[in-house]
């Protein structure tokens, strides 16, 4: 259904928050769950997290991170606009355990998707550390939300501008050892999660590793978000979208996320030569 | 007073009406409809071969049970919309049978004349009326009363909630359609190509469901958006699923997901549904190179294969058994082939190559030879050892069956199902009081029109359920 835009706001160069009017899932939606929209009628259909939720605005929140035509048509829109679709709320919830010590890891705009999941683990109980990674100091989002929900927050930038001057696998090592955390969850870049999940291996630590490979439906018809976990074929709509992140097969996913690429340049230059951008 | 009509004499000697096609050289440059349909003077020609019979074993034979002859002599007479009105009086969607159906399984298997000659046409016949009806009434939108009656649910909008729809609205239902894509007809609008169905005719079938009060509901997941107790909570009295057979079949072989490797599904689905062979001018892009291998012989493959060639792609059909075990209609079949598609019988794949950047190359295949008939009563392929070989493949396509979409069941536990399709009983009726279900997600991958046939029959127990004639009738048998 067509779904209303409240708010929009714009939280670092090319990464936007909005808001929009979706009563039925922001009634049912669960931490780690997606939904997938199309901005305008001819769009292309493209899964984004839900972040937030409001029960008196009958409404959902997501961040998306202009990278493409799709996502672009997304953020120009403006509020009193709507989207043409949104369906969901998609896949199935974050695993939140209770009474531990819990890793919350994320890098760019994974940084707003890992919020609803580390307030779940907060209201189970958790002691939560949320270590956050961005380019640069302008590029941090959602600092003051994560901070409500968190019991420890820390930054690393790629420039230093901002906290730890790395990366955040970096930082994670520089903070932390085996035993440190009973469970995590990651989101961010394919790189990073996979680093994560390289350097976290022996430690003893359940990390879950929420994955963002192409989908199309996003309701387990086409086959075209499997990736492989443990050896097995697992589509990441309704399976995942998170998997145990030390069995995730990140280098054919990193592949598979390629598989557009010339061509979403022919798309968004084709926009360019029709003046639409 | 119009004179009458002039008495109509049969002529089943007649040659069958060759159904007019678009040029094979034309087909592979287009995404144009293949088939171009009966002009009025071959309509009548062929209309004319109908022995009007007695006993219309036809009607008997058609799922939906249209009166056949009925509306075949409104063609013969020239009366062209009445043909239409004769078949709406069974289906509200001719265009789209008259394309898609079956008919030599169905109709035409039966026709009396096919005894000693060609049966009649009854699908280009059918086609015919229906797209007559389309050009010259289009202004013309039924009226009809709005509904007040009690409220039911249909899950999923393909053929088999459509006509359940068709039907329980005109018994004064108040009617919702739940579809979890963004546009409506189930496999008719992301799997079957164009080229065989016409959007806009698809589209005007089902608009006219909606002109009649049948309430459509998009982007919505029964299972996900709400569950089936929700849907009860909000005053649906009973829910019909027809969510399909849409959770396609992997190869399970190495390679698989390398780039440029697809289902039939995503495939379809990206061509069909998201436009990609417009791309640039539409967004979603899909990947065919050189040489295109369809694994599979139904219609996702006959499918997936032509649509290929129309991509600019060599394409092969690698099938595990004969010529003779191909399951496809086989009008699609021949189309395949007058389009250049090559098939490659008696072999299966293997495993699959790619290049260093993960994209596919290459196709390991084995020969097949037909053993022993296995439960499905068809000779079982047999790999014969030794005999791999190997094919360029720059695309693959797997076309080799679907199951059920577990969604909504999973939301259900209660809903018994077994190998993933859903079990009804006798009344169409699931596990679950008040909740009928047919069409693939009860059959499996099956036919447009037996989901009619399971959609017709569930608004029939549905209302027989909702206005109490159900109990009176098992009293009677009792
Ligand atoms: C479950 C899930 C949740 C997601 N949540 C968010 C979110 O909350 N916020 C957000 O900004 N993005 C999110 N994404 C990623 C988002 O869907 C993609 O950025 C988007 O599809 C790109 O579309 P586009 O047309 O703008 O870019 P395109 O032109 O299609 O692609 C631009 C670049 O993005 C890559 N890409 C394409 N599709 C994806 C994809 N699905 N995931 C990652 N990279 C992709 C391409 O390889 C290319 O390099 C999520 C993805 C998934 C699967
Ligand atoms: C490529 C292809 C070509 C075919 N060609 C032919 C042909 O030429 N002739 C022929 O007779 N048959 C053909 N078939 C078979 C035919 O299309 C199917 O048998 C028929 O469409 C089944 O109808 P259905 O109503 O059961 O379900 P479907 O047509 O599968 O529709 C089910 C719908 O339910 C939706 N859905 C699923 N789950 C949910 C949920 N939880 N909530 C809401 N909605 C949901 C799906 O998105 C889908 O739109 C073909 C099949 C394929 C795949
Ligand atoms: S069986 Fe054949 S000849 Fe007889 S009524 Fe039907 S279409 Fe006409
Ligand atoms: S997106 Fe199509 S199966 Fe997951």
């Amino acid at each position: 259904m067509s779904a209303l835009i409240l708010d929009k706001r714009q939280l670092a160069p090319e990464i936007t928050w909005m808001e929009v009017v979706a009563p039925r899932i922001q009634k049912r939606w669960r931490a780690g769950q997606f939904i997938i929209i199309r901005p305008l009628e001819h769009s292309e259909r493209i899964p984004l997290t839900i972040v937030g939720s409001n029960a008196e605005r009958q409404s959902i929140t997501m961040v998306i991170q202009a990278v493409g035509k799709t996502t672009r048509e997304a953020v120009s829109l403006e509020p009193g606009d709507s989207l043409c679709d949104v369906v969901g709320p998609l896949g199935e919830p974050a695993e939140i355990c209770a009474g531990e010590r819990v890793l919350c890891m994320a890098g760019g705009v994974g940084v707003a998707e890992l919020l609803p999941v580390a307030r779940a683990y907060k209201e189970a109980g958790n002691t939560v550390v949320a270590l956050c990674g961005a380019r640069s100091d302008s590029y941090r989002i959602l600092d003051a939300e994560l901070r409500a929900c968190c019991d420890e927050v820390h930054w690393a930038t790629d420039d230093g501008s901002y906290g730890f001057h790395g990366n955040v696998v970096q930082l994670l090592l520089s903070l932390a050892g085996p035993g440190s955390f009973a469970e995590g969850h990651v989101i961010g870049p394919i790189p990073m999660m996979k680093a994560a999940a390289e350097a976290t291996r022996g430690w003893g630590l359940k990390l879950h590793a929420s994955l963002n490979p192409i989908m199309i439906d996003g309701t387990g018809m086409c086959g075209g978000c499997r990736v492989t976990v443990g050896g097995q074929v697992r589509f990441a709509c309704v399976d995942g979208p998170c998997f145990d992140a030390h069995e995730v097969d990140f280098d054919e996913m990193a592949r598979r996320n390629r598989a557009y690429r010339d061509l979403e340049q022919i798309a968004l230059q084709h926009d360019c030569k029709l003046g639409l951008r | 007073m119009p004179a009458p009509p002039p008495k109509h004499k049969p002529n089943p000697k007649l040659p069958r009406q060759p159904l007019p096609l678009l040029d094979p050289e034309r087909r592979r440059r287009t995404a144009d409809e293949v088939a171009l349909g009966y002009t009025a003077e071959q309509a009548q020609l062929e209309a004319q071969r109908c022995l009007q019979c007695q006993k219309p074993v036809c009607a008997e034979a058609c799922p939906l049970h249209i009166d056949i002859k009925r509306f075949i002599l409104r063609i013969v007479e020239g009366d062209f919309q009445g043909a239409h009105d004769v078949i709406s009086e069974q289906s509200p969607f001719p265009g789209v049978c008259g394309r898609v159906c079956q008919h030599e399984l169905f109709c035409e298997s039966a026709c009396v004349v096919g005894k000693r000659w060609d049966p009649v046409a009854i699908g280009s016949l059918e086609r015919f009326a229906a797209d007559h009806a389309r050009l010259r009434m289009k202004e013309l939108a039924d009226s009809y009363p709005k509904p007040t009656g009690k409220k039911v649910a249909l899950v999923g909008s393909g053929p088999a909630s459509l006509i359940a729809a068709y039907d329980l609205v005109r018994l004064n239902y108040r009617v919702t359609v739940f579809e979890a894509l963004h546009q409506l007809g189930g496999v008719m609008a992301y799997g079957i190509p164009n080229f065989r169905l016409p959007r806009e005719i698809l589209h005007e079938e089902i608009a006219r469901l909606q002109n009649m009060g049948v309430e459509f509901v998009p982007d919505f997941i029964v299972g996900k958006t709400a569950t089936i107790e929700d849907l009860f909570e909000e005053g649906y009295e009973a829910i019909f699923i027809g969510t399909g057979a849409g959770l396609p079949y992997l190869m399970g072989i190495p390679g698989e997901n390398l780039i440029g490797v697809y289902t039939a599904n995503e495939f379809l689905t990206r061509v069909n549904l998201m436009e990609a062979y417009k791309f640039p001018e539409s967004p979603t892009p899909v990947r065919v190179g050189r040489h295109t291998v369809v694994v599979g012989g139904g219609n996702s493959a006959m499918d997936a294969a032509r649509w290929a060639v129309r991509l600019g792609s060599d394409v092969t059909i690698l099938y595990r058994r004969g010529r003779a075990e191909l399951k496809a209609r086989l009008e699609e079949i021949e189309h395949a082939e007058e389009e250049g598609v090559r098939f490659e019988f008696l072999a299966a794949p293997v495993a699959l190559y790619g290049d260093e950047n993960g994209y596919v190359r290459e196709m390991e295949c084995i020969r097949m030879e037909l053993g022993e008939p296995d439960e499905s009563g068809r000779r079982a392929p047999v790999p014969v050892p030794g005999s791999e070989f190997r094919i360029p493949a720059e695309t693959v396509i797997a076309a080799i069956g679907q199951a059920p979409n577990p969604t909504l069941q999973k939301s259900t536990p209660q809903l018994v199902t077994r190998r993933g399709k859903i079990v009804i009983n006798e009344w169409g009726e699931t596990s679950i009081p008040k909740v009928f279900a047919g069409g693939d997600v009860v059959r499996g991958g099956s036919t447009v029109i037996l989901a009619m046939k399971d959609g017709r029959a569930a608004a029939r127990a549905i209302h027989e359920a909702l206005s109490g004639a159900r109990e009176a009738r098992e009293e009677v048998k009792a």
